[in-house]
């Protein structure tokens, strides 16, 4: 970790909290991207169109930025894609089962002192840090 | 009374500021994202300070609800009300933290890496779709 990091990861932090804040205060909406994902999928009318504009702009967002720093970071192509398929599967079987991910519970649910996204937040990065345990040092995959 | 063009706006803007936000803070790199996952090997800290960075901020955001009858161009907050701890949120969180520490994305920067490439993102976010909406019939 480098001091840019350092600061990047902050101001980043920060913009993502400004964006959550917007939605809510602006539209009444909690910036939960899995929820936001599948309610693109399932709901009609302005419900799919708030949420398909502001993935949308998710992409549009990261696009800017790398137009602005070119080459930020190596694209990984090392990693094949049933693992990939089966990180999605179990990722989308539990952010729906759990309501929530990293960005729900994790930013805006803490931010609220909700008490489940704080168990949820604390189960998921515990989990995360297991998962990749148990995948490069037992496993000793090349993950 | 809802305005629905502006809703529609607020919503795209705020989806570029954390588009933005997640790629300036490397949250869409999963390699990034993985070896800040890997306590037990050259464990890198940086994206710890990306929650640091945005829990106040969005703290700040909801200190502002307290204030508002409601959201200046809706009708009423959307908030979940559940606070009680089930089986359900346990499961799923760890799910969910285990398809995280295997490839290194969650649903917000798996989107937003859409912006960089295509193999990747879109077999996760078809199989991230497919978990969700397997569970959904399940559950129905």
């Amino acid at each position: 970790m480098t001091t840019t990091d350092f600061f990047n990861a902050l101001a980043g932090g920060a913009l993502i909290g400004l964006s959550a804040a917007l939605l809510l205060v602006l539209n009444g909406r909690v910036a939960g991207i899995s929820g936001i994902v599948n309610g693109a999928v399932e709901q009609a009318g302005i419900e799919r169109l708030w949420r398909a504009l502001f993935l949308a702009g998710l992409v549009l967002g990261a696009l800017i930025y790398s137009r602005m720093v070119p080459d930020d970071f190596a694209l990984r192509t090392e990693l094949g894609w049933p693992v990939i398929a089966a990180a999605g599967f179990i990722v989308g079987i539990g952010t729906r089962m759990g309501s929530g991910c990293t960005s729900g519970h994790g930013v805006c649910g803490i931010s609220r002192l909700s008490p489940r996204s704080i168990v949820a937040t604390v189960t998921f990065m515990a989990l995360g840090f297991t998962s990749t345990y148990v995948v490069r040092h037992m496993l000793a995959l090349p993950i | 009374m809802t305005r629905t063009p502006v809703i529609l706006v607020m919503a795209a803007v705020a989806g570029v500021v954390f588009g933005f936000g997640l790629a300036l803070s490397e949250m869409i790199n999963p390699r990034r994202v993985l070896a800040f996952l890997d306590v037990a090997g050259r464990w890198d800290p940086t994206l710890l300070f990306v929650m640091i960075g945005a829990i106040p901020v969005a703290a700040v955001g909801y200190a502002v609800t307290r204030r508002q009858s409601r959201p200046l161009f809706s009708e009423r907050f959307f908030l979940p009300e559940r606070r009680d701890i089930d089986a359900r949120l346990l499961a799923g969180a760890a799910l969910f933290g285990i398809g995280w520490g295997l490839a290194g994305y969650c649903p917000g920067p798996v989107v937003a890496m859409l912006s960089l490439q295509w193999q990747e993102p879109v077999v996760f976010i078809a199989a991230m779709l497919t978990g969700s909406q397997l569970y959904r019939g399940m559950t129905a």
